[in-house]
């Protein structure tokens, strides 16, 4: 990556400004419209309230059933996100701008997925206080929110790939989850499993096993999705 | 199934000189997977704690590996189309993930019908069985993906990210499920008959998969020359 250079014209900006920019742009359409996090919020918190009449919730049952729940709401929270995040690049034709501009595939990639990651985060701040209250779960630790960030990466690394090729499909809302879901099998197992130690009062150091398996799975997914991007991509090329 | 469908087609009288080759690939797939049932229900001795029910495993296993392998060929089918761009690879994959599909649903049956006898019970969310049934979901979102794409290209091009992405992901599913939970009967060293019969019905349903592979190849090949040539023909 070389230096930002802001006065000396230059064929291709730097890699950083690229993102900045494409960051920026979505960040600012998002503030506009407010098309994504407001959903999954209020999708996440709906769910949040359903499983509290499914499950008939008792204080003996509460904690058995406490992390499964966060990670429902988290996770379909999140495809819906996902499902929303190249809707604009479909249907105005935004993409073929932003491939036209001296900007990076990678680049284009490693931008779209912090949006992604940054919309979902911040639908589980408003997700996870309501859950801490809703099912007097003691969620709102370091260790549960740390757990929550690093399943968070990997799903929306993946999940940025899927909601790029399922928008651009026939069967867009459908393919989402179909495609997503059983891929995200071990950020699942391992976020349920690592929340549920926590939530039982178990030490962080409980949860390596988890959270090295989290770990691996977001080195895994964030790298794999780097190199298969731009062959999505070329359905707006 | 339309895996089922090249199989029924082998009967059919052989009109070229490669199809002679592939015949006895057939003949030698089927033969052995006959010699292996045989062996399996005549030579290998009941097992001791199981009973008769553990010759299931003779069709359960190999068909499990056969389904890994076709796993394998979607994942480098599906990486060298994005290279080479070949339209080959991609027929080799996605032939390959309808018979896997077929296969992985034939091994979750009959594993379902062993635990049923040794378990009591079909299902167990145990981590083969649970890393087989994701397995099986994936196959199924690939041919759900290629279905819902808007043209040929296309669904190449995806099915080929879907398919290394879960190939990626399957260390990662398979040690998750078994750090999860474990009951499965555990890999021991098998009596020698027991052996032997596995590895004749392993070399059989591997055969078959080969051969259904090429079958299918051959049918999606000449579907694509039929589609090309109508496409000429309306212009």
């Amino acid at each position: 990556m070389s230096p930002a250079t802001e006065h000396t014209p230059e064929p291709r900006p730097s890699h950083l400004r690229q993102l900045r920019t494409l960051l920026w742009k979505d960040l600012l359409i998002e503030l506009r419209s407010r098309d994504a996090i407001v959903a999954m919020m209020v999708f996440g918190i709906l769910a949040l309230t359903v499983f509290n009449f499914a499950f008939e919730l008792r204080a003996e049952s509460v904690i058995l059933v406490a992390p499964g729940v966060l990670w429902v709401a988290v996770l379909f929270a999140g495809v819906l996100g996902l499902g929303r995040a190249f809707t604009h690049e479909r249907e105005r034709g935004s993409m073929e701008g932003l491939l036209l501009c001296p900007a990076d595939r990678g680049t284009i990639f490693v931008a779209k997925f912090l949006t992604n990651l940054a919309f979902i985060v911040a639908a589980e701040i408003v997700i996870v206080p309501v859950y801490d209250s809703f099912f007097g779960v003691a969620a709102l630790r370091p260790g549960v929110v740390a757990v929550i960030l690093l399943a968070t990466i990997g799903f929306a690394a993946v999940g940025t790939v899927f909601g790029a090729m399922s928008v651009n499909t026939r069967a867009k809302e459908v393919m989402l989850p179909v495609l997503l879901l059983p891929i995200v099998t071990p950020l699942i197992i391992g976020a349920v499993r690592a929340t549920g130690i926590l939530i039982d009062g178990g030490a962080f150091s409980e949860t390596w096993t988890w959270v090295n398996l989290l770990i691996a799975v977001d080195v895994v997914y964030l790298a794999v999705s780097f190199l298969v991007f731009e062959f999505v991509l070329e359905d707006w090329g | 199934m339309s895996a089922a469908q090249p199989a029924a087609m082998s009967g059919a009288p052989p009109r070229r000189i490669r199809v002679g080759r592939l015949d006895l690939l057939g003949l030698a797939a089927f033969t052995l997977i006959a010699v292996a049932l045989g062996m399996g229900l005549l030579y290998a001795p009941t097992e001791l704690i199981q009973g008769e029910p553990q010759r299931i495993f003779y069709v359960h296993l190999p068909l499990a590996i056969a389904s890994y392998i076709a796993f394998l060929v979607v994942a480098v089918g599906g990486a060298l189309y994005l290279w080479k761009r070949r339209p080959g690879f991609d027929i080799a994959a996605r032939s390959s993930a309808e018979i896997g599909f077929f296969f992985i649903t034939l091994v979750i049956i009959s594993g379902g019908l062993w635990g049923q006898a040794t378990w009591g019970t079909f299902w167990q969310w145990e981590p083969r069985l649970t890393f087989t049934f994701v397995l099986w979901l994936i196959f199924l979102g690939y041919i759900m993906l290629r279905q819902a794409a808007r043209d040929r290209d296309q669904a190449a091009r995806f099915a080929s990210v879907l398919g290394i992405i879960g190939f990626a992901d399957v260390p990662l599913i398979f040690s998750s499920v078994y750090l999860w939970r474990g009951i499965h009967p555990e890999p021991t060293t098998l009596p020698q008959p027991i052996f032997i019969t596995f590895l004749v019905a392993t070399v059989g349903f591997l055969a078959l998969f080969a051969y259904l592979l090429a079958l299918r190849m051959r049918w999606d090949k000449t579907r694509d020359r039929i589609d090309e040539m109508r496409a000429a023909l309306e212009e």
